[in-house]
């Protein structure tokens, strides 16, 4: 039988998706599994996978529609049947705004009122869409084959596996030639990339003109969530100091001698010892909805990463329950995903904690605005080597700054302090995150 | 090892092969009473005589179709064109019959014949007399085309000349027949189609040949204060063309720089730059530079004429080029 497949929910916050490319054509066999569209939610472009096997009967919506969640895209028959597109259940065209109206009356009075304003956003944004669309293949070409590069430097990279969309080029051109990834290569081996500063500062001029940028959607809806967090959340932070030493030299005795792939960093560290403090902490692993805070059964770990114009949270699932390689496995993988654009619905979803850590820029402290529904996020700084005092007398010591921002709705200080005192047992005892 | 000019190390190559062979001649015009417009068979007549120092009418046709009928009857003559701008008088004979005839006859006949002649501006002689136009007779299946840049090669290569069945346009340049260099003692030949390493370097490597092997080692000196090395592959044969020397230097280097006294389109260095492109694309980390003359039928004038042709100054400017 004729088989519907919907524009899947990606997030717990999703309410539509932009089907961005029909990776199977009309007619065209598909197994259970297979891509069948890539979609482009507020997050991520993300590949949508067929429910079902048979043959791609008919897309019900073209290429850069913007679709409300649930809604029919496509339709999938067994070989050789044929289908009557008037018995489907919903013979929608994808039209966003006929749709979404019709979800509105299902909800209370109060949010479809905001649903209302919502929607009338809703509808001036596929003209937006559009034009960020036409900035997409620009970027694909940068870092595919528009890459500037010498054979010879080509063929390097070829042959040692050196991503040349991550060189910058000293030749005539910006070309990158071959010294310039020796200089990649040097810099691998060094532990901390060094910040790019133009040293000429004669050369380096400003334009004079403005330069007005449409936002992005990934923009649009970081700039959405932070404002509803900064507004909405009667947050409070705190800050503690943690001995690093112990956790520097653990890490250090790990690492030695192991491959670069099998190689622990500090975050792996971080977000296991937030998961196992978590565990005495309910409060704290929570999100709160309307008159009710649900405490989850699951320890989820956010990571906020970094990406080009904005940044994506990465989330470990159950991080309480694997091990430190596990967990660095799963970060090293998910963040792959992410610099390669192919990051999946399940790495970005279902957080229930979020750590966000500068550590690799020199910071020092901060404050992370608390990603929402959650309760918390916890913000952490670099190790810094600084003096230190010690019984009564002054030594060098390892010390690294983390800052909780919590919602005062569902925790208060003395529990958010208790917390923080309860992650240094992980944090200055660091062998505890090994069983 | 003695210290030669040019033209005392082709005198002695020719005096040495005509001592050695009494088959080998030579015709041409002002070659025997005079001694040759540039001194080179001064003293050649007084010894080897008439028959065999043969001053010619002025008609390069009839040089040339003198010495293959010579060749083909089993002599071994060494006809001198007074410059190789009146080779083209003589073109017919050269490219149709000379690097034909044993290709068109099936083997049956050999044409051991050698043209001397030289090229090159530099000496106020205007357009129609200081032309370099090598590329062209290379560009013939069946005519080798030597032309050496230092006096032993000069030698050496001549003397494999004189002895080859194969008819061989020997190309000299005017303005370095005073250039000195160390020349091997006594009896020597220098394989035909091989080219050389004049000087070892790593970061770039110079192609070039003739004339401009003297210029390309003066480039490299200058830039070696530079901390530039400069690797110099002298071509010495334009026919057959031996690049394994430059793909080996260029797969180390992965820049060059080629540089000729010709004019740049369609020239030497546009061939060597396509077989390196063609044959070693993957060793490439910058675009390969040219060296030329400038495109103008070259200036009488003294200053134009120098600003026209490729300089010294031209190759070191190329080289920093190509390694940005």
């Amino acid at each position: 039988m004729a088989n519907t497949v919907e524009m899947p929910k990606l997030g717990f916050d999703m309410a539509e998706g932009k089907l961005v490319k029909w990776i199977k054509a009309e007619n065209e066999k598909i197994e259970k599994g297979d891509v069948l569209a890539e979609i482009e939610t507020d997050k991520a472009t993300v590949e949508v996978e067929s429910p079902f096997g048979g043959v791609v009967a008919k897309h019900l919506v073209g290429e850069n529609s913007v679709i409300p969640v649930g809604s029919p895209i496509a339709v999938i028959t067994a070989e050789g049947e044929t289908f009557d597109q008037n018995a489907l259940p919903s013979n929608n065209t994808g039209s966003p705004k006929a749709v979404a109206s019709d979800q509105a009356p299902l909800k209370d009075e109060e949010t479809s009122q905001i649903d209302a304003k919502q929607e009338k956003a809703s509808q001036v944004e596929p003209q937006v869409t559009a034009e960020v669309e036409n900035e997409r293949p620009v970027e694909d070409q940068k870092s595919n084959g528009m890459v500037k590069a010498s054979p010879l430097a080509k063929r390097i990279a070829r042959e040692k596996g050196i991503d040349l969309s991550k060189v910058s080029g000293s030749g005539p051109g910006e070309r990158i030639v071959k010294r310039d990834l020796e200089k990649a290569q040097a810099a691998d081996i060094t532990p901390r990339a060094q910040p790019k500063v133009k040293t000429d500062i004669s050369l380096t001029k400003v334009s004079g003109k403005d330069e007005v940028i449409e936002i992005s959607r990934l923009r649009a809806a970081i700039g959405k969530r932070m404002l509803e967090s900064h507004q909405s959340i009667p947050y409070f932070t705190l800050t503690h100091s943690y001995n690093a030493e112990a956790l520097i030299n653990l890490r250090k005795e790990l690492n030695e001698g192991a491959a670069d792939e099998l190689k622990i960093s500090v975050n792996d560290f971080f977000i296991r010892a937030a998961a196992l403090t978590l565990i005495d902490f309910p409060n704290l692993n929570a999100s709160i909805t309307g008159s009710q805070i649900t405490r989850h059964g699951s320890i989820n770990i956010g990571v906020a990463v970094a990406v080009e114009n904005g940044l994506l949270t990465i989330v470990v699932k159950n991080a309480d329950q694997k091990t430190l390689p596990e967990v660095s496995k799963e970060m090293k993988d998910m963040a792959a995903r992410v610099r390669d654009g192919k990051v999946r619905n399940d790495d970005i979803e279902g957080s229930t904690f979020t750590i966000s850590n500068l550590g690799m820029f020199e910071v020092e402290d901060f404050t992370a605005i608390i990603n929402p529904p959650e309760a918390a996020i916890l913000a952490f700084g670099s190790a810094i080597q600084m003096p230190v005092a010690i019984n009564g007398s002054l030594s060098v010591g390892w010390r690294v700054k983390a800052t909780l921002s919590a919602d005062h709705r569902i925790t208060d200080g003395a529990e958010a302090a208790r917390f923080m005192q309860h992650l240094a047992l992980f944090l200055e005892q660091p062998w505890r995150l090994l069983y | 090892m003695a210290i030669i000019t040019m033209r005392e190390a082709i005198s002695q190559a020719l005096w040495e092969e005509m001592e050695r062979d009494p088959k080998v001649f030579i015709l041409g015009e002002e070659v025997g009473v005079w001694g040759g417009t540039y001194a080179v068979t001064k003293g050649f007549l007084d010894h080897f005589g008439p028959e065999r120092v043969r001053d010619t009418p002025i008609s390069e046709a009839a040089i040339i179709g003198a010495a293959i009928g010579s060749a083909l009857n089993g002599l071994r003559p060494i006809a001198e064109l007074m410059t190789i701008n009146f080779a083209f008088v003589a073109m017919d004979h050269i490219v149709n019959e000379a690097a034909k005839l044993h290709y068109m006859f099936n083997g049956q006949f050999l044409l051991p014949l050698v043209i001397r002649t030289p090229g090159g501006g530099g000496r106020q002689l205007a357009a129609t007399h200081s032309q370099t136009p090598d590329a062209i007779f290379a560009h013939f299946p069946g005519l080798t085309v030597v032309a050496p840049g230092t006096p032993a090669d000069a030698k050496g290569l001549l003397k494999s000349a004189i002895r080859s069945e194969n008819p061989v346009l020997f190309i000299e340049n005017a303005t370095v027949y005073q250039q000195r260099g160390e020349v091997p003692e006594g009896d020597f030949t220098i394989p035909i189609g091989k080219s050389k390493v004049q000087r070892e370097g790593k970061d770039v490597t110079l192609v070039t040949y003739s004339k401009m092997v003297s210029y390309s080692l003066q480039a490299a000196a200058q830039l070696e204060k530079e901390g530039i090395d400069v690797e110099i592959v002298d071509l010495r044969t334009l026919r057959p063309l031996d690049m394994d020397p430059v793909l080996t230097s260029f797969k180390k280097t992965n820049h060059a720089v080629i540089a000729e006294e010709g004019w740049k389109s369609y020239g030497v260095g546009a061939e060597i730059a396509a077989r390196i492109y063609e044959e070693a694309f993957d060793y490439l980390d910058a675009p390969i530079k040219r060296v030329a003359q400038k495109e103008v039928p070259l200036p009488y004038n003294r200053r134009l004429e120098q600003l026209a042709l490729p300089q010294v100054e031209d190759i070191v400017n190329a080289v920093r080029e190509v390694l940005k």
